[in-house]
């Protein structure tokens, strides 16, 4: 069920009334149903990987919670019978236990996400066997790291298992977030997500017009964009040079508003609902390096990889270990630089192979990371320069750093949308060396399915999230709408809706766009 | 309280009136372009007292002239035709028109016997967006629609149209109101001559038999005209492309003999009616020009006044002012460019 098709404005229409109908003890309760039908609706062979998924994690932190339970129960009751050495020891058996618990459940979580997205790559890259056809279920990535990061929560004593397990079933499951994230902890939304919501126009008109927003980016902006993009990228014989600086951009703009649009949308059905997901972008484009880009933009992921994969791979035993042995016999730089090269290459590795299963998505953040590495290698050498020029304080200066960044972020990204990794650079030098930017910036760009009104549009609409984004460094452009009266409010969103309904992108003769993120 | 709830009203009130004002904008007019889309439309327009009602695509619209047709018997007609009307399409026409009149007799070109499914949303839209909103216009939509349709952009065009913000003209707001005349009592003028010069030559058809959907469309519309009191001839115009095949004339013919209704072929009467295919087409026989279309208006009304004994109308005070003007802009524009 797409965001943008009329059965999902009508199921959450369904679903809200419905909530706020039935006695508040058991709101949770229809809003599990109304996940259940949302799957459904996808299809049924879907809701085996998930179902698998829930059970898995359910038992597996259950297990883990109560075997934390019993050796501290244990301890506690035989403290005065035990050694401080036994009871070292019974902690050490019993933490042994749950790694196994965690290991295996983890193991055949991310067996399955493997399975079912990186099967056909394998395929591909290492043999000449044909491909499979599998079935991606709906928001994989998404539930798999939300379900997993609650299980090393609870392996990490930071969150107590749920011992319902159809509450547990809603967290995985939420449908407004099971598309496209965020990916929330279970700490921050068991609260909400939970407890009785009373009906709030509050949270209804906030929520509306989260989803207004949401939907002007998507509809009107990002899918015009897409339009664009399918033409440049279909035949990179004929879309080279200035046709590839073009297909940059739409892209930066297609994607940016794409994704912060489906999270918008996310957050504020999730609001209506009474619940509170976290944020996922701030202003991302407004970055004055790749690192704070990466702190932006897709926070909800970052955060995940940095707390479950970065910090635990980087301060792990054999990893200090590793780096006592390099500063011995390869000096100490190398050996005190290898923990953070080596976590942040393998995360990046990692964030790239799960937006995509192609080796596009894998240079895509090898180069990231590089860059990053590269970018904190050179920090002392610009301090230096600072130091004698004093212009890192410069408004400009930082004017500059924001546009390289976006720079970076954009060439970066040629890999997103390109057949493989050669085409992807053919297309970049090619924007250096095509030499056709008057024929394409006279004749060639009205060519690509979009008219002129169309880049109006485009344009009209990068400049209104410039503006919001701008507006938005003191607080959200909601809260300082709500300070100004009722009608001018009304008039703004209803504005944004009468645009949506005429430069939006749907009916007949345009194809239903799927959001960028849902394939991830 | 009282304020609280005309808030919320004028809150919901005031998208929906902007929404339908802009849909008013946005929906295409075809006043001057495929003027087919706006005939259906028109229809609403007329004064509801015809005593013929004619339903069919454009072997009806293209062909007969209402105008002669009272000039020269008094007969008051009205076309209701629209490009690859269906039969079902004519049927639910015939439905809507009966909430407004009660012709007593009702012609349906058998043409559209021949074709099973609509071909396009394009057909579909100039047939079923000019209906004014009824259970018969849903009804018609539902066994119209293609695969890539919706009912949610006939009932709201807003849906449909909305794209067409970037290629909207003067026309546009000129008719954001008001329906465009573009026919005289349905008929579309054609002028000009194409005349016939060759006659593609007629494939054989694996299959003749009318389909099963279109038999049953054919059978409500006798009922409903039986019910009514209404009298229904079946016509096949005088086209001489596409090829209506010996097959199809069969089962016409069989049909009207077997419920006693009159079927009037008009390609086998076309040298009776005078019809001269070097002078009275504009699209090398396809159609008939205006000279061909008065041709057989003057046929078609002498069987009608023959076959059902149709009252002239001509010194009927309530019926001359409504025509002189019907009359008038028939002429206005026979005589223009």
């Amino acid at each position: 069920m797409l965001f943008t098709s009329y059965q999902f404005v009508i199921f959450v229409l369904a679903a809200l009334i419905l909530y706020y109908v039935v006695p508040k003890r058991i709101q949770w309760i229809v809003l599990l149903c109304m996940n259940l039908l949302f799957y459904l609706y996808a299809g049924l062979s879907g809701i085996i990987f998930i179902a698998a998924t829930i059970v898995t994690t359910y038992a597996g932190a259950r297990l883990i919670f109560r075997e934390k339970e019993r050796s501290a129960r244990y301890i506690e009751e035989h403290k005065g019978d035990i050694s401080k050495d036994e009871k070292k020891q019974l902690r050490a058996v019993s933490v042994r236990k749950q790694k196994i618990f965690l290991a295996i459940v983890l193991l055949i979580n991310f067996g399955i996400l493997a399975v079912l997205k990186y099967t056909n790559m394998f395929i591909v890259t290492f043999t000449t066997f044909n491909t499979v056809d599998f079935i991606l279920p709906m928001g994989i990535s998404f539930y798999t790291f939300q379900s997993t990061g609650y299980m090393i929560d609870v392996y990490r004593g930071v969150a107590d298992a749920e011992k319902n397990p159809f509450r547990y079933a809603l967290f995985v499951s939420f449908f407004p977030q099971l598309v496209q994230g965020p990916i929330s902890r279970w700490n921050d939304l068991k609260k909400s997500l939970f407890e009785s919501h009373v009906f709030s126009w509050v949270n209804i008109q906030y929520g509306f017009e989260r989803i207004l927003w949401g939907y002007f980016k998507k509809m009107v902006i990002a899918d015009r964009a897409a339009i664009g993009l399918a033409t440049i990228q279909s035949d990179v014989s004929v879309y080279y040079g200035a046709y590839a600086l073009v297909g940059m951009l739409l892209y930066a703009i297609d994607l940016y508003a794409d994704f912060t649009g489906g999270i918008d949308i996310t957050i504020g059905v999730a609001q209506m609902f009474g619940i509170t997901l976290p944020e996922n972008f701030r202003r991302p484009f407004f970055s004055k390096s790749i690192a704070e880009y990466w702190r932006r933009w897709h926070i909800t992921l970052c955060a995940w990889f940095k707390d479950y994969l970065f910090y635990p791979l980087s301060m792990s035993k054999w990893m200090n270990k590793v780096s006592r042995w390099l500063k011995k016999h390869a000096g100490k730089p190398v050996g005190s630089r290898f923990p953070v090269y080596f976590s942040s290459l393998t995360v990046w590795f990692v964030t790239g192979i799960w937006h995509g299963a192609s080796w596009n998505f894998v240079v895509w953040g090898l180069l990231n990371s590089i860059i990053m590495l590269v970018s904190q290698e050179l920090k002392p050498l610009y301090e230096k320069a600072d130091n004698r020029l004093g212009y890192r304080n410069l408004k400009y200066y930082k004017v500059f750093e924001i546009i390289r960044t976006t720079v970076i972020v954009c060439c970066l990204q040629m890999l997103d949308y390109y057949r493989n990794i050669a085409e992807a650079f053919r297309m970049f030098f090619s924007m250096f060396t095509g030499g056709n930017y008057a024929s394409v910036f006279t004749k060639g760009m009205w060519n690509i399915g979009l008219s002129a009104a169309d880049y109006i549009v485009l344009l009209a609409g990068v400049i209104i999230m410039f503006i919001v984004s701008l507006l938005e460094r003191r607080c959200p452009v909601r809260e300082q709408l709500a300070q100004k009266s009722y009608i001018i409010r009304y008039i703004v969103f209803l504005v944004i809706f009468l645009l949506i309904a005429v430069f939006g992108i749907y009916g007949i003769g345009y194809e239903s766009s799927q959001f960028i993120y849902n394939q991830f | 309280m009282k304020k609280k709830i005309c808030t919320g009203v004028a809150v919901i009130i005031i998208p929906i009136v902007c929404l339908y004002l802009l849909q008013c904008l946005l929906v295409p007019k075809y006043a001057s372009d495929i003027k087919e889309g706006a005939m259906i439309k028109e229809y609403y327009n007329s004064e509801k007292n015809h005593d013929v009602l004619i339903l069919g695509d454009c072997e009806v619209y293209e062909n007969i002239s209402p105008v002669t047709m009272w000039e020269n018997y008094g007969i008051s007609g009205y076309i209701r035709g629209s490009a690859e009307q269906l039969i079902w399409q004519s049927y639910y026409l015939l439905e809507d028109t009966l909430k407004y009149e009660k012709p007593q007799v009702v012609i349906v070109n058998v043409l559209a016997m021949t074709e099973s499914e609509a071909k396009s949303e394009a057909y579909n839209r100039m047939t079923l967006d000019g209906m004014r909103f009824s259970k018969y216009k849903i009804a018609s939509i539902r066994e119209s629609m293609t695969e890539d349709e919706n009912m949610a952009s006939y009932i709201f065009p807003l849906l449909r149209y909305h794209s067409r913000w970037s290629k909207l003209s003067s026309e546009d707001f000129r008719y954001m109101w008001k329906t465009p005349s573009v026919t005289t009592n349905g008929y579309l003028m054609q002028k000009g001559v194409r005349p016939v010069t060759t006659i593609p030559k007629a494939a054989p058809l694996a299959n003749y038999t009318f389909s099963d959907k279109n038999m049953e469309y054919l059978d409500k519309i006798y009922s409903l005209c039986k019910d009514n009191g209404i009298n229904l001839v079946l016509m096949k115009a005088p086209s001489v492309y596409p090829h209506w095949y010996d097959e199809w004339d069969k089962q016409v013919s069989d049909y009207a003999n077997e419920h006693g209704i009159l079927y009037l072929n008009t390609i086998n009467e076309a040298g009776n009616i005078g019809i001269d295919y070097t002078t009275d087409t504009f699209d090398y026989g396809q159609h008939l020009n205006v000279e061909g279309a008065e041709k057989l208006s003057l046929y078609l009304g002498e069987q009608l006044v023959k076959n059902f004994g149709l009252t002239d109308h001509r010194q009927d005070e309530s019926y001359k002012n409504v025509w002189q003007s019907i009359v008038d802009k028939y002429y206005e524009e026979k005589q223009g460019d």
